[in-house]
């Protein structure tokens, strides 16, 4: 420890005014505050707060809460690999082939975060804020684990530079920097974030397993209800046909129409399809809890983001409301959906949609950003119930988007601020009532 | 009544007028510094497009549409006032806009003062000329349209109040000083069009 102090004190003269490299002063400040506490104490005028937490507490405690889903992850990755192959491999195995494929993406997502956040300190004059380790480990569980590094990077400095520097810094921005990210990709490159992407295959395609396929049980679920309604569809043509084309045929389209509608008036028809996927019971309930499926690093196990969840209402640092009320908006509406179902979607059982996808990953680390969501704590209950409803509308109404959690999020962060301001202003009205002068 | 419930909320999230089509703009970028006049703004864009759209509605239907004077006298159905068509929706819509203008001096003296111009100026919002021209295009009914201009402004009235929220949130931001101002409300009306595409695609 002292070896590296040493060479914190030996540089700081060049660091500080006057110095060489004066204008690179944060830089510095930042690298020192990351090995070493800072000494720095508020001024004895004024008012004084006296507590143990600060941002880079605040920030770490997160990074803390992600390691169960970034470790599970990378297990995952290699899990995935190993099935799609169709060869064994031991824990650890798995784990070190995700490892190899996870952690170049952490570390480039940080080099070029971090990078461009050391660019604006300099010009800016303004201290580094903690705020982009967070941010910086969310983008690579947000993302699958086969994205190109340099769209890593990209996403990272767009998500830096346009969503937050352009504000002022951590703290100030309007929407969650790591979701700009995830939907900076979703809509520049779609191909690397959409349909089979999301499992590590060998570039020799002949020692993929029979019958692999990568697909998300959203993507799944989404497929299978437009094939449902295109059928219906060929239906509805079949029987038209029948009335205005009196021939031969006749009988023969009829059986056909038939057959089509008795597929069709089959209400499981989702969960049969993601039962019959070709890793047997691979998308069962309990199965899609603990996370062993397809799917971005970090989201696709419910039970990991469960163990963050508790470590961020534990310490505080989380809202336990906008957790609870995001599952809660999201059962609700899947509830809703069954009870008047218009397609095969809607009739998947309300509590799988709390285990499919990313809803978990996004209800605890993205909806509970403190900076973009509901300031207020009634606003935090209307914030989450609404992100809850709208993840499962655009999944179960949206085909162009089969994960909703990601744009739903990012909508109620526009709309966080005027839910605060009718929340106080709800609140100046009701005290004004109460006011007697 | 379900066709026009779905058109209502279509026009309102889906084909947004100013997040799907980028219509309104002027007004949209210039009072949207505090949501007490976007709200005022956005009930008096509310108001224009629910009696344009229709009134517009019946003068292209009963005056330019080819053959719409038939009603007069049997010899006019070759007659096409379609060329008149932007002159004729442009008048109905400054007439109208002359009518909020006085109900909202007689109604909020305060609200007419903090709008200002921009209260005018709602004669030339592009988004109510635009929905005018789109229920032509697309041929709907009497009732579509009046749901399609009411519901049209209800969304315009979202999003401006949606962005003097964040713009009044945003006075405590350090925003670099180039971006201050129209720079970094043009950013925010792009990242709220990035969030706005969760709806584009949804069929109803």
């Amino acid at each position: 420890m002292k070896f590296i102090r040493k060479i914190f004190d030996n540089a700081k003269p060049n660091f500080d005014k006057g110095g060489k490299w004066e204008k690179l002063y944060f830089v510095f400040e930042a690298f020192e505050t990351f090995f070493f506490v800072p000494d720095h104490t508020t001024k004895e005028t004024g008012v004084q707060i006296k507590d143990a937490i600060d941002m880079k507490r605040l920030m770490n405690t997160v990074i803390v809460a992600m390691l169960p889903c970034l470790l599970f992850g990378m297990w995952n990755v290699g899990h995935q690999h190993f099935l799609a192959i169709g060869q064994e491999a031991d824990l650890w195995g798995k784990f070190i082939f995700g490892a190899i494929q996870v952690v170049p993406i952490v570390i480039v997502s940080y080099a070029a975060g971090l990078g461009t956040e050391f660019v604006f300190t300099t010009i800016r004059r303004h201290p580094v804020n903690e705020g982009y380790l967070v941010t910086g480990m969310l983008i690579p569980l947000v993302v699958p684990a086969t994205l190109p590094l340099w769209q890593v990077a990209m996403a990272a400095i767009f998500s830096v530079v346009i969503a937050k520097e352009a504000f002022g810094g951590t703290g100030m921005n309007i929407l969650n920097v790591a979701l700009t990210a995830r939907a900076f990709l979703y809509f520049a490159y779609p191909m690397q974030i959409s349909g089979e992407v999301w499992t590590v295959l060998p570039e020799d395609k002949t020692e993929i397993v029979a019958g692999y396929s990568g697909a998300t049980p959203l993507a799944i679920a989404a497929e299978s209800s437009s094939l449902a309604s295109t059928a219906r569809k060929n239906t509805v043509e079949l029987f038209n046909k029948k009335t205005d084309d009196p021939s031969a045929k006749n009988e023969a389209l009829y059986t056909a129409a038939s057959n089509e509608s008795a597929k069709l008036n089959n209400t499981h028809l989702v969960l049969d399809n993601l039962n019959g996927h070709w890793g047997a019971k691979m998308y069962q309930f309990n199965k899609m809890f603990f996370g062993f499926l397809p799917g971005s690093i970090g989201e696709t196990s419910v039970l990991m983001c469960l163990i963050g969840a508790m470590i961020l209402i534990f310490t505080g640092v989380g809202s336990w409301k906008i957790i609870v009320s995001t599952f809660v908006g999201a059962y609700a509406m899947g509830y809703l959906f069954n009870l008047f179902g218009a397609n095969e979607y809607m009739y998947i059982p309300a509590h799988y949609h709390l285990v499919m996808g990313g809803l978990a990953f996004g209800a605890v680390f993205m909806a509970t950003d403190p900076v973009t969501a509901a300031q207020t704590e009634t606003g935090k209950w209307i914030y989450g119930l609404l992100i809850g409803m709208l993840t499962v509308v655009i999944r179960v109404l949206n085909p162009a988007y089969p994960e909703g959690i990601m744009l739903a999020i990012l909508l109620m962060n526009v709309f966080a601020p005027l839910i605060d301001f009718y929340v106080v202003s709800a609140n100046k009205k009701r005290r004004l009532q109460r006011a007697t002068v | 009544m379900g066709e026009l419930f779905s058109l209502g909320i279509r026009s309102i999230f889906i084909e947004n007028m100013i997040f799907a089509y980028f219509l309104g703009m002027c007004s949209f970028l210039a009072v949207s510094k505090k949501v007490s006049t976007a709200i005022g703004l956005g009930v008096a864009v509310i108001f224009v497009l629910t009696i344009t759209a229709p009134l517009d509605w019946l003068i292209q239907e009963y005056v330019l549409k080819q053959g719409a004077l038939v009603w007069i006298d049997p010899a006019f159905a070759d007659v096409d006032l379609e060329f008149l068509q932007f002159i004729m929706f442009i008048a109905v819509i400054a007439s109208m806009v002359q009518l909020v203008e006085m109900i909202i001096e007689k109604v909020s003296p305060a609200l007419y003062g903090t709008l200002g111009i921009f209260l005018p100026l709602i004669a030339v919002n592009c988004a109510i000329l635009g929905a005018s021209l789109f229920m032509v295009q697309r041929s709907y009914t009497l009732p579509e349209a009046t749901v399609f201009g009411f519901s049209s402004g209800i969304g315009w009235l979202l999003a401006i109040v949606a962005l003097a929220a964040i713009r009044e949130k945003l006075r405590y931001s350090n925003v670099p000083d180039g971006l201050k101002g129209l720079g970094i409300t043009m950013l925010i009306t792009g990242l709220m069009g990035l969030a706005f595409k969760s709806f584009i695609g949804i069929a109803i």
